[in-house]
Order: structure tokens, then C-alpha cells, then sequence
């Protein structure tokens, strides 16, 4: 693995930064009341897959609790820390997706989506909900609810939105594969 | 549109603490308000929030428009938890006052409203510490403070660059979205789903460039000027721990630690005033 050099250091600086400003950009979902989609999971998931697990795990960590704390005054760590793990399970697979290198297409897009898929489901269904009733002793048929609305907007919004991220700067991005090897 | 909590210079007393004493602080105060249900304790945490933030000198405009945003998300939350679970305070306290019957499984008991007002009065209790770490708190000088605490300076600076950009980044996305707008995309509630996401796609795409961008710039420039190159660093904003830091760092563990002895001396989370 990749050691936490410079690049990695501004990418998770200006990665939070970019998290942190995009918590006041939510869809609303309109027929779902009190849950809307939000765009800074699919960069979330963007940003852990261009640079890997540390820079995603961080982000969604520091990310999510900055933006918290400045837009709504009070951090609920049970849900900053799925999102972390979100970031972390993303970046683990970063090397496959190839987006840096120009290879982002077909099979890693399918990839990145199976990845996406199941990363919410463990963060969202499992890890906020049960982080809920350890710590704040929520209702669990509540917290349960709530998590599955979390993941299917998160899951909606970075099938389209992350991957669409994923395609453009693949092509604009692409560095150290441009050249093909001619046989 | 939200109004963002940032760092502000008055001169206060808690300014001058250092960023580290004003971290453990607020992540002891959130941990054991996180952890109590003690409402005893709960409401010694809500009298001190408030005799702080009073000389914190934190202004209304400062925090209003953030503190209103809570409340509504306080309301939904409280609202939520009585209809998904109306008996949630029975299970918890173990008896059942039954004060009005909604019909169905919706009855309210006085254990359920007890339990609400726990959870209301937790919010009060984290949101002025919330407030106040962050408009007390020099960036920079928090993030010099963490490399001498022994964190990986690595570590600091990225949280350092972050808090320095975020308004750079607020900045961007406001041009591009009124760039956007300018340009006649719908950005209200009016439009429909698939339009919303779209118009949504148009502002973070650019953001998301440009921003791939900066990160190229900026470590270019750190790498040129030999960022990481030794093992240590120096901080033009580091400050030493002063007296005044060793003070409210061990008040606020010696508190800690009889919060949470308080809450779990009889054995579970909860002060039970029903039986």
C-alpha cells in the first residue's frame, strides 16, 4: 500500500473541505419526508476511489463531522462513523477501479458499483443503526427505517452521480495510461 | 442557505486556551453527554453549557440561523422517536403511567415524555460546546497544537488545509452555482427529481475539477518547498500548554469521570424517577 505522502495529505484536506461544503447540497426526495439524497456520498465515494482507503476513511470521518458541527451544531458520531467505514471500504479497491489512470470503464464501473452497494448496505444497515442504540439508546424500529433510507439514497446517488464523477475524470484525468502498447 | 460556523477573534479567555485543551474538552463533553442518561447529570451539563457559552461572548448572529436548523431537526427527531416508539420510555423505566390514549399503540405516558426531554436535553447540552470549539478556535493553531501532542504532523496539516479551505470551497461552489443559475438552470424544489439531480451534477462537476485541480497545485508547492522531508516540523502558530490549560483540561476529566460514575452507579444508563 501507498504510504500517507503529500498528495494524499492535500487530497484529504481539500477532500474534507469539499465534503464539508457540499453538506448543504441535498435533493429532497419529495415522497420520503426528512430523507434526501446527498451528493457528498457520491464524492465521498469518488474521492476514496481516486486515492485510496486512508484519504476515504478520514474524510468520511473528519468530513462528516466538521460539516455536522458547522451546518448543524451537533455532531451524531453514530452516523460519522459509517461513513468512515463507507470510505475506508470504497478506497480499498481503489487500484482496481483505475480511474487515475485512465481505465474507468466496463468491468471497474461494475465494480465500483457492486463495491458502492454493498459498502452502504454495511454502513447504513448495520453500523449507524446498531451505533444508534449502543449509544443514544434510540428506538430500533426507527433507527432501522432511517438507515435503510440512508442507504438507498446513497446507493441511488452515487450509482449516478459517482460513477458519472468516475467516467469524467477518468477521461480528463487519465495519466499514465494513455499510451497503448502496440503489439 | 445555511449560514457557515467559522473561526472569530474576540479575545476571550477561552480563545487564549490552546486548540488541544479545547478539543479534549469538547470530545470529553460530547463522549459523556453521548454515553448519560442521567438527568441529574444531564442538567448540571445544560447549567454549565450555558454559564460557558454566556462568556464564551458567542453572538446571536454567529450561531442563529445554525441554531434554528437544529431545533427543526430536534422536533422531527422527538416526533419520530414518539411514533416509532411510543412505549420506548416503558421498556426503558420499566413501569407505565398512562397520561392520554391515541388509540391504537399510541399512548402518551409520562415514562415516554421523561424520555423525551432526556433526549431534548441532550441536544441543549452538545450544541453550545459544539458552537463554541468551533467559533474559539484558531485552525491553524489547532492543528500545530495536535503535532505537539504527538499526532503525525501529517495528520494536522491535513485537517490544518482543510479548515483553510473550506471557504475557498464555499467560494467556488457559490460561483459555479450562480454561473449555473445564469444560465437558467433550475435549482428550487419546482423542478422534478431527474432535472434536480442534473442541475445538481452541474454545479459539482466543476467543483469536483476544480478542486482535483487545487489539490494538484498545492502539492506541487508543498513538494517543492520539501514538505515531509524530515521527521518533525516547526508551527509558526504553535502555543505551549499554559497554566490556565492544565487547569480546565483536569476539570474537565475529574467531571468526566464523576459523570459517568454518578450515571452508572446503579447499574444501567437511566435515572429512574418511577419507582
Amino acid at each position: 500500500m501507498k504510504k500517507f505522502g503529500i498528495k494524499e495529505v492535500v487530497a484529504t484536506g481539500i477532500g474534507t473541505a469539499l465534503f464539508v461544503v457540499l453538506t448543504q447540497v441535498q435533493i429532497p426526495l419529495g415522497f420520503i419526508p426528512n430523507t434526501s439524497l446527498q451528493p457528498r456520498a457520491a464524492v465521498l465515494a469518488f474521492l476514496a476511489a481516486v486515492f485510496g482507503p486512508v484519504v476515504g476513511g478520514i474524510v468520511g470521518l473528519l468530513g462528516h463531522a466538521l460539516g455536522d458541527a458547522m451546518f448543524y451544531g451537533s455532531i451524531w458520531w453514530s452516523w460519522v462513523f459509517p461513513d468512515a467505514v463507507f470510505g475506508i471500504a470504497m478506497g480499498l479497491f481503489a487500484k482496481k477501479f483505475m480511474i487515475k489512470e485512465g481505465g474507468f470503464a466496463g468491468k471497474s464501473i461494475a465494480l465500483f458499483n457492486a463495491v458502492q452497494i454493498v459498502a452502504n448496505v454495511v454502513a447504513w444497515i448495520v453500523v449507524a443503526p446498531v451505533l444508534d442504540i449502543l449509544i443514544y439508546s434510540e428506538p430500533a424500529n426507527k433507527v432501522f427505517v432511517q438507515g435503510v433510507f440512508a442507504c438507498l439514497g446513497n446507493v441511488i446517488i452515487t450509482a449516478i452521480l459517482g460513477t458519472l464523477l468516475g467516467v469524467g475524470y477518468t477521461k480528463i484525468g487519465a495519466k499514465s495510461s494513455s499510451l497503448s502498447k502496440e503489439d | 442557505m445555511a449560514k457557515l460556523l467559522t473561526y472569530k477573534e474576540k479575545g476571550t479567555w477561552m480563545e487564549n486556551l490552546c486548540g488541544v485543551t479545547k478539543l479534549i474538552f469538547f470530545l470529553s463533553w460530547t463522549i459523556t453527554c453521548m454515553l448519560t442518561y442521567d438527568t441529574r447529570v444531564l442538567a448540571v451539563m445544560f447549567v454549565i453549557s450555558l454559564i460557558l457559552f454566556k462568556l464564551s461572548k458567542t453572538s446571536w448572529d454567529q450561531v442563529g440561523s445554525v441554531f434554528k436548523v437544529i431545533l427543526v431537526f430536534m422536533i422531527i427527531n422527538i416526533v419520530a422517536i414518539f411514533v416509532f416508539a411510543p412505549d420506548q420510555g416503558t421498556k426503558i423505566y420499566g413501569t407505565e403511567h398512562i397520561l392520554y390514549h391515541w388509540g391504537g399503540r399510541w399512548k402518551v405516558t409520562s415514562e415516554q415524555l421523561f424520555y423525551e426531554l432526556n433526549v431534548v436535553l441532550k441536544y441543549f447540552t452538545i450544541v453550545p460546546s459544539v458552537f463554541m470549539f468551533i467559533i474559539t478556535t484558531n485552525p491553524s493553531e489547532l492543528a500545530a497544537s495536535l503535532n505537539r501532542l504527538g499526532i503525525s504532523y501529517n495528520i494536522g496539516y491535513a485537517l490544518a488545509i482543510a479548515l483553510r479551505y473550506i471557504p475557498d470551497v464555499q467560494d467556488d461552489f457559490h460561483k459555479i452555482k450562480n454561473a449555473q443559475e445564469a444560465r437558467g438552470i433550475e435549482m428550487s424544489g419546482k423542478a422534478k427529481l431527474a432535472d434536480r439531480i442534473k442541475s445538481v451534477a452541474a454545479i459539482i462537476f466543476p467543483l469536483i475539477f476544480t478542486s482535483m485541480d487545487r489539490i494538484d497545485t498545492v502539492s506541487n508547492a508543498m513538494e517543492l518547498r520539501g514538505f515531509g522531508k524530515h521527521k518533525k516540523r516547526t508551527w509558526y502558530m504553535g502555543r505551549r500548554l499554559a497554566a490556565g490549560d492544565y487547569v480546565v483540561m483536569i476539570a474537565t476529566l475529574v467531571f468526566m469521570i464523576v459523570a459517568l460514575v454518578i450515571t452508572y452507579y446503579d447499574g444501567n444508563r437511566f435515572y429512574n424517577p418511577f419507582v
